[in-house]
């Protein structure tokens, strides 16, 4: 306890120092939420616990504090306040999911297509959810740069992209860059690749170039640097499509692979080894309960459905019991929706993984520090702790029973979901509508 | 048996008058769609006593701690003081609650397998008006939900049919047997209509479903042709068999298979979204003089007074989908079990899939986080839905003279954690194993390989 006291002490004043001139840029809000029972994650459970948010920052956890005046104070009647949820794997807030006419299309920037009107974001922040990782679809085998955003509702763009957090490359496998589920229109050839051998060929053949590519810029840099550099040297041309795999080679990019089958994540363990690039995690790995071994020796973690299944061929070997076995073996696990609609319950499907395995508390670090972890952004959020950033979320019940509800939704200290204010909301619309 | 005699008396018949045929026919299938439940036999005789266990029987007050007897498949004693017999199985179950097996009151289990694989999906027929077809006649009995719903709690769930106007006749079964007609309850147990929905048609995945090909008004317009034709064949029918002079009608498959549903004799299901549309079709109803059910029922909660006025039950939609109106607010959909519970309209949920039908309990737990009382949303997955499709002398609750449809769990029924330690069907214990726990056995003998 002492020695756990320390740490947080240790790390909020690392925190403070570099939170400082962040929460001045965040200008976030001040709150005062009384009497939670404060889930806080990574140091356990405080009964009747108070947080103070100052300047979009977690300030002080603890009993009976006291605001500055002014300060907004929220009466949590033992609710239980957890960290704000984070979904791994989404496409929601993007103008465009998938650039499917090619297979290889890592120029392209998830963060150039942001649509901070998608009413998504306000259906995920009614389940806790404040942030996402939107990515790239899966029509092919690499995809685009992926972007996480906080669920800032009524903000512009630019304000939602969180810059902490790791850049990430998507690869996808199996089915759908195969495009076997796909009737093929008249006129139009099937696509390469068409079978999991090609998709193999075809990431090897592009990160075979990039080295070439790499090679190039690295000849020409060392003639330019020369004492005597040739007179007639001209740079390379730019390739953005090279240049977004030499900075995965050069690990500034970190690969997250939508996989399905055991084999197809076997040997892209092998393709990151050969080529030396990073694995962030594999996407819905649904077989990864096959290969745990394989895994764990290469340190990579998955982001999962929790029993989303049989919706095609290689989705029906997911056993509901994946989530859960992987976080036995030891391997970092995070639950997420890929949907709209099942991102406002995705506590729901953490809570499903008690079921097959796991505690309470460890099925909600599914939702919470885990899928921080796999984003890095661990430091700045994902748990309840003095320093981190006041991304938090009140439910009606323990966030893992079927029976509760999300009624609070804050980000930076400010409430972006409030299900009591929307209900008065609602009663008065509905008397104004009366009255006409 | 008797069913039996008459069919193969008919197929001896058949080259002596066409007329005696088809009246034979006629009540024949009748029969069939009547078919009442089916009882554990006598050779299921094996006594069991479930005891120390919490009972909560849903009809009935809870007993923190009793006993349940069975025999010959059902419920003989519940209560704290039970005597038992000797040569009686005795199932200790201390720290486990007996809730009866719930019932998923629509779900394509049996029909469809992996759905994006199309030669595993049997649940939709092309055209739009098929009456003829029947969800026990293609029901996979040993699809791989089944055993994972079972192992949930479910033991017994309607399978319908879905597409078109028409879609097909649903059947109820039993989550348990060796052929399709062996978990049939009740083999035929509603047609089942499909009026467009509230954004104008079933929507599919990323919004590529079927576009509704009419309104409601013109869908109820033309079901009302359908159903005056079937009546005026039956009457042509019945007139050409007391005149001889007269020609019967050619053979009209649509109206034959409609004339259980016109007769009133076998119960309709719309699936109905809007208010207007239920508005609409509780009229539809009355003037056709027809017994329905109500499936979806999105804005329900908007007309709550007129669907409890009709006496109509409704079936709820999943719960796993967005407000079809977003000027209904996020939480429409987990607002209206309890609102229209409230009103007095007898609910039952559904899954309204094979892959998460193990879900039904999750979809009353998240109305009971709306509003709805805790207890009645466990009503509504076991006692209300056999009421709804007439089987509560047998099934949904657990009472004596009832089968013994029961479940151990090691906690609420509707609670996500919650596992199920034991199942009964009919008083027999049933296997809980399942494609989960068996690749998960599997997989798991590769870390014990390891060990020297």
């Amino acid at each position: 306890m002492r020695t756990s006291l320390k740490k947080i002490v240790v790390l909020s004043t690392i925190l403070t120092i570099l939170g400082f001139s962040a929460s001045s840029l965040l200008a976030g809000g001040n709150l005062l939420i009384k009497n939670a029972t404060v889930m806080t994650v990574t140091s356990g459970v405080i009964p009747k616990g108070d947080v103070l948010i100052v300047n979009g920052m977690i300030k002080q956890i603890g009993q009976n504090l006291t605001a500055p005046p002014g300060t907004r104070v929220i009466e949590a009647n033992g609710r239980y306040l957890i960290p704000g949820i984070i979904d791994t794997h989404t496409h929601i807030a993007l103008s465009g999911t998938n650039e499917g006419t090619e297979a290889i299309t890592p120029e392209v920037r998830m963060a150039d297509v942001i649509n901070a009107d998608d009413p998504s974001i306000f259906t995920a922040l009614t389940g806790g959810v404040t942030m996402v990782h939107t990515m790239h679809g899966s029509a092919n085998p690499i995809g685009g740069v992926n972007v996480v955003l906080k669920l800032k509702w009524g903000k512009p763009s630019e304000e939602l992209i969180v810059k902490e957090a790791f850049p990430t490359l998507k690869f996808a496998l199996g089915e759908n860059v195969k495009q076997s589920n796909r009737t093929l229109l008249p006129g139009r050839p099937q696509r390469y690749p068409a079978t999991r051998m090609g998709a193999n060929a075809i990431i090897r053949r592009e990160l075979l170039k990039a080295r070439d590519y790499m090679a190039e810029w690295d000849r020409y840099e060392k003639l330019r640097k020369s004492k005597n550099p040739p007179a007639n040297l001209i740079p390379p041309r730019k390739d953005l499509r090279l240049e977004t795999l030499a900075e995965l080679l050069r690990g500034r990019l970190i690969a997250r692979c939508h996989a399905y089958v055991a084999t197809e994540m076997v040997e892209f363990l092998n393709l990151a080894r050969e080529f030396g690039f990073k694995i962030g995690a594999f996407e819905h790995a649904w077989e990864a309960y096959k290969i745990t071994d394989e895994l764990l020796e290469a340190g990579v973690g998955v982001s999962v459905f929790i029993d989303s299944w049989a919706y095609k061929i290689e989705a029906a070997e997911g056993i509901a019991y994946n989530a859960a076995y992987c976080a036995q073996r030891g391997i970092l696990v995070s639950i997420n929706s890929d949907s709209s609609e099942r991102i406002r319950r995705l506590f729901n499907e953490a809570g499903k993984a008690v079921k097959y395995g796991v505690t309470p508390d460890e099925a909600l670090k599914m939702i919470t520090i885990n899928a921080a972890k796999q984003l890095g952004v661990d430091q700045i959020v994902g748990s309840i702790e003095v320093g981190k950033q006041a991304d938090l979320a009140l439910f009606s019940e323990h966030p893992m029973s079927a029976y509760t509800r999300c009624d609070l939704t804050i980000i930076e200290g400010e409430v972006y979901f409030d299900r009591e204010k929307l209900l008065q909301e609602r009663e008065a619309a509905a008397i104004k509508k009366g009255g006409n | 048996m008797n069913l039996k005699k008459i069919k193969s008396a008919i197929k001896q018949k058949i080259s002596h008058s066409r007329l005696i045929l088809y009246s034979i026919l006629l009540v024949g299938l009748l029969v069939g769609w009547i078919n009442p439940v089916k009882a554990a036999g006598p050779e299921d005789s094996e006594a069991l006593a479930i005891v120390k266990v919490r009972i909560v029987p849903v009809v009935g007050e809870e007993i923190p701690e009793g006993t349940i007897l069975i025999k010959n498949g059902r419920i003989t004693e519940i209560g704290t003081t039970v005597s038992i017999p000797p040569d009686t199985r005795i199932v200790e179950a201390k720290g486990l609650t007996a809730y009866p097996g719930m019932i998923d009151s629509y779900s394509s289990l049996g029909l469809v397998e992996i759905s994006g694989v199309a030669a595993t999906v049997d649940n939709r027929e092309t055209g739009r008006i098929n009456p003829q077809v029947k969800a026990i006649e293609a029901l996979k009995y040993d699809s791989m939900h089944i055993p994972i719903a079972r192992a949930n709690g479910i033991l017994a769930a309607v399978v319908a049919p879905s597409g078109g106007l028409i879609s097909g006749q649903s059947t109820l079964i039993k989550l348990h047997g060796w052929t399709n007609r062996q978990m049939a309850i009740k083999e035929s147990l509603a047609m089942v209509v499909e009026l467009p929905g509230i954004r104008g048609g079933r929507r599919g995945f990323m919004g590529m479903g079927q576009p509704a090909a009419v309104s409601t008004e013109r869908a109820l317009a033309e079901l009302k042709q359908l159903f005056h034709k079937a009546r005026m064949y039956e009457k042509r029918r019945a007139e050409a068999e007391k005149n001889l002079l007269l020609p019967r009608p050619d053979f009209d498959e649509v109206s034959h298979f409609l004339l259980p549903v016109v007769k009133g004799e076998l119960p309709v299901i719309f699936s109905v979204q809007a208010d207007k549309d239920i508005i609409q079709t509780i009229k539809f109803v009355q003037e056709e003089k027809i017994k329905a059910i109500f499936y979806g029922v999105h804005q329900g909660f908007k007309v709550a007074e007129e669907i409890k006025k009709s006496g109509i039950p409704c079936l709820i939609g999943s719960l796993y989908d967005l407000p079809p109106l977003w000027e209904d607010g996020y939480d429409a959909l987990f607002l209206n079990p309890g609102i229209l519970n409230r009103a007095g309209v007898k609910i039952a949920f559904s899954s309204s899939s094979s892959s998460a039908a193990k879900d039904l309990p999750y979809h009353a737990a998240k109305a009971a986080a709306f509003g709805l009382d805790r207890k009645e949303a466990l009503k509504a997955v076991t006692i209300y839905p056999a009421e709804i499709f007439g089987v509560d002398k047998d099934l949904g609750s657990l009472e004596k003279g009832k089968l013994a449809n029961l479940v151990l769990a090691d906690g609420d029924l509707l609670e996500l954690g919650t596992r199920i330690e034991k199942v009964f069907i009919e008083g027999k214990e049933v296997d809980l194993s399942n494609r989960y726990t068996e690749l998960l056995e599997k997989f798991k003998r590769r870390e014990k390989e390891k060990k020297p």
